[in-house]
Parts: C-alpha cells; structure tokens; sequence
C-alpha cells in the first residue's frame, strides 16, 4: 500500500468506525461503509485537511470508493 | 374529558454529585458537596475557577454494545450535553424496564428532553476557528448544526430506542426542564402519549459560560472556598455556583404502568408557568412571577397551600433571586410557610442551568418516597441577611426527617421565565 493509501484507510478508519478489513479499494462508502451524507462530506474535509489539497464539490461527488479517493489524492499530489 | 393520571416509572442521574440516581441521593441526603476545581479547561484567567462538574464521566461506558465502533464514533461526535442526556436515559429506561415489556407500542412513547443552551463546547471550537482565520473561509463540520442545537439530544434518544412519539427539545434557560417535564405531564394526561422520556442536560462547563456569567457578575467568585461557595439564604452568598449534568425521569400513564407491573416511585400532579415580565435576568423583587406560578401549579393539582409539606426552591444563592423568592413564598403560603420544609439543593449540586429542574424534580421524588429534605448546607450561625425570615425551616446543613406527602419544585429562568412542578408520593 502507498503511503498516501496507508493515510487515507486511517482517515477512515478514524471517521467511520469501520475495521481496516473493511476498507478495501472497491469498498464504496456509503453502502459498503455505511457513510450518511454528513459522514461522506466530513470525510472529503478531513481529507482536505490532511493533504492540504482542494476537491471541488462536482469532483467530490464522484468519489464513490475508497479507490476513488486515493486516486483522486495521488493524481492531485502528483500535479 | 377526564385526565389521565401520570407517574414516575424510571430514574437516570449523571450529575456533581455522582453517576447514577443511588449515589446522586445518598451524597444529597448526607449534604455533600459536588464541587472543585475547573478541569474541563484551563480557567487561570478567570474570576470563577470552580465549578460543580460531573467527575469520572466516560461516555464510552454508556454505549450498547461496546465492540460496535460505529456506536462509537457517533456517541463520541456528540457534544457533551447530549453525551450525558445519553447517559441519563440510559439508565432511566433500563430502570423502567418499558422498552422490556410486550404492552408497550414504541410509536406511543415520547421524548421531551431538554437543554438551557446546548452544545455550547461545540460552538465555541467551530465558530472559534472561522473567528481566528477568516481568511482561510469556513470549514465548519457538517456535523456542526446538528451537534450543537439544543434539541439533539431529544433526536438521538429517539433514534436509538425508535421511539416515534411526541419529540422535541424545549427552552427557557433555567427553567427550561421544568417545562419540558411540564409539557409531557400535559400530553400523557391529555392521552397523546404513554409514556414520554423526559428531563434534561447541560454542560455549560466551558470558557464562554464560565466567562458569561462572570461578566453578568452571576457567579460566586469565592475562589478560597469553594466547597462553601454555594449557600443560599445566608447574607454572605455572593453569586451561584455552576453545575452541570442531565437527570432524566421515564413519565407513563397510570394505567400503562399498573399493566405492565411497573415500579412507580411517585405520582406527578400539577405543572405551573408564569412569566415576570420585569427584567431579562434579574428577578421581579416582589416575586410576582413566582407567586403566579406556585399558585397555579397548586390550582393545576387542585390542592391548597397546606398540602405542600416541601419546596425545593430555585435558590440560586444569588443576592437578589433568593430574597424574591422567600418573599414569594412567604406571602403565597402565610403561616403555613413556618411549617414547610424548604431547600436549595444547589447548595450541594451547583446551577445545573437547564437540567436543575429534572435534578429538583427527582429530589422531590425521593424526599416523598423516603420521608427525608435533603439539606441547604453551608449556612453559618449567625449568616443571616435581614431580607430573609428565618423563622422559615430552610433545612440548613443537615437533611431532615419529615412526612412527605407532597413536593413542589421551583425554577426561574433568565427572560422570567417561571415553572413549578409538583409531585406526590404514591399511593394507588
């Protein structure tokens, strides 16, 4: 797992309450996570937070997966 | 249309003096005191640098199933007021055993649980950020709103029980669970509900409420003596003590108690409400707002004067609220006034603003249910103010036996806000 990958699960972790073994790449957040949509915009937040990145609203939206938020943060690091 | 009878079916207690109702009575009865120093933040730079807290709170203890880390993480995400409002109907409806029994239909079981403020802590640290570095745009949680209004506790109760009736939070700052015990007295007699879990919370504990009221110049700045600070009806009082906590009182029709076998511990028999319509916080000196509001709780029961046996006052140990109040009492129940029994608990327990009224409601409660006024402590021989008679029975510093046959508890809140309940000891 890439660093940002490790720190992204931890984040999860951390804001959902759910176990390492649930968060898998293809795990969506809110049916497999159980994330409402307070726990889904907290999370994006946070991420921000942690990253010191910027996701706009319409990019945010698409973020389904946990996939979709590692990729998204290690395309913006990446820039 | 006929009235239903209501009764107290379940207790849950997280306050100053201890973390359960048992403990909570016991350290009243014995006239402890709940306070010490500020810990739940830094006061050095305050005038008020003690306060009656809750101690040895850990909200994970309250959870139902302690491996469930989704539980986890929203009972942690909840301010603290709601943690402990939480906690306190926790107990309150496990000690009623009514979500036990098949009789009960959860869409008729209401929650009307109140809280004077709110998540203060929580819009101190949210608001503070935005306050700090506006430049940086807001960021606040989306669990902001929802983790602070003072209704949440209400919702959260509801939520995790399915509880479908009634529900809403109430407010009239120190009044305020006064009224909410008020109105599901109203709506259980008037057959809307069966049983409503009421009460409430506060944890004002906080540097904008510590350094609120020290600026109202509310408080007892007797930062050399803390333990005493809290005495009302002596002429050296200078302010009250802030408390916090959430108490919480299961209310149920008579008849759905009797049929399900309930153990009843008292009968609630009238509610009050009054305003003073004089001043935003102090109190109207002549007590009218207070007189208003006994004496229409007592024509709410249909009783008299000379059925009251014990007032647990307001009391605050304020200059001014304690002299109104006596006068009020005094003029409303004549000589019967010398034969009362009347306390301010919050000699022991401190002003735990919106949930005083459900901590004096269950102090009430008890003192019917065991014969025994739990004390005023902290007077001195000889502290006496001329503005106050003490031909009364103030019950000072030592609980006292007596036949407790009815109870009335007083609360004023700031905006004049009056609410009295009165209780009685079961009987079928």
């Amino acid at each position: 797992m890439s660093e940002i990958a490790e720190k992204v699960t931890a984040i999860i972790i951390d804001k959902l309450g759910v176990s390492e073994a649930e968060v898998t790449p293809e795990a969506t957040f809110a049916q497999d996570l159980g994330a409402d949509s307070l726990d889904t915009v907290e999370l994006i937040m946070e991420l921000e937070k942690q990253f010191e990145i910027q996701i706009p609203e319409d990019k945010a939206e698409a973020i389904q997966t946990v996939g979709d938020a590692i990729n998204y943060i290690e395309a913006a690091k990446a820039e | 249309m006929e009235l239903k009878r209501v009764v107290v079916t379940g207790l849950g207690a997280i306050t100053p003096l201890g973390l359960d109702v048992e403990t909570t009575w016991e350290n009243a009865k014995k006239g402890v005191s709940g306070v010490g120093p500020i810990t739940h933040f830094d006061a050095t730079l305050f005038k008020t640098q003690f306060a009656c807290e809750v101690k040895d709170f850990d909200p994970m203890n309250y959870l139902e199933n302690k491996d469930d880390r989704r539980e986890a993480k929203d009972f942690k995400r909840m301010d603290l007021y709601a943690q402990y409002a939480m906690a306190s109907s926790k107990q309150a409806i496990e000690d009623s055993k009514i979500l036990e029994s098949e009789k009960t239909d959860r869409n008729n079981i209401g929650v009307i649980f109140a809280s004077g403020i709110g998540g203060l802590h929580t819009f101190e640290l949210e608001s503070g950020s935005y306050t700090l570095h506006p430049e940086l745009g807001p960021k606040f949680s989306p669990f902001f709103i929802p983790t602070m209004i003072s209704d949440i506790a209400a919702g959260h109760i509801s939520i995790k029980y399915g509880l479908r009736g009634p529900n809403f939070g109430v407010v009239s700052a120190c009044a305020t669970s006064t009224n909410a015990m008020i109105e599901a007295f109203n709506l259980i007699r008037l057959g809307k509900a069966d049983a409503i879990v009421t009460g409430g919370s506060e944890a004002p504990i906080f540097a904008a409420g510590v350094g609120g009221f020290n600026s109202m110049r509310a408080m007892s700045t007797r930062n050399d003596e803390p333990e005493t600070a809290s005495r009302p009806f002596s002429a050296s009082r200078d302010g009250f003590v802030i408390g916090e906590g959430s108490v919480c009182l299961i209310f149920e029709e008579y008849e759905h108690a009797k049929a399900r076998g309930a153990k009843i511990y008292g009968e609630v028999i009238g509610g009050g409400m009054s305003a003073d319509a004089y001043h935003i916080t102090a109190t109207h000196p002549e007590g009218l707002g207070a007189k208003l509001v006994m004496q229409r709780a007592m024509d709410d029961a249909g009783i008299k004067p000379e059925d009251i046996d014990y007032i647990n006052t307001h009391g605050t140990s304020t200059p001014v609220g304690d002299i109104s109040e006596v006068k009020a009492i005094t003029e409303l129940f004549g000589e019967h006034a010398y034969k009362l029994n009347i306390s301010s608990t919050k000699s022991m327990t401190g002003h735990m603003l919106g949930a005083t009224g459900a901590m004096e409601a269950l102090f009430c409660i008890k003192a019917c249910q065991e014969g025994i006024v739990p004390p005023t402590i902290n007077h001195k021989e000889g502290d006496n103010d001329e503005n106050i008679d003490y031909n009364l029975n103030f019950t000072f510093n030592k609980a006292q036996q007596r036949e407790v046959n009815i109870a009335l508890s007083n609360t004023f809140g700031f905006g004049g806000h009056n609410a009295s309940l009165i209780v009685k000891r079961y009987k079928e």
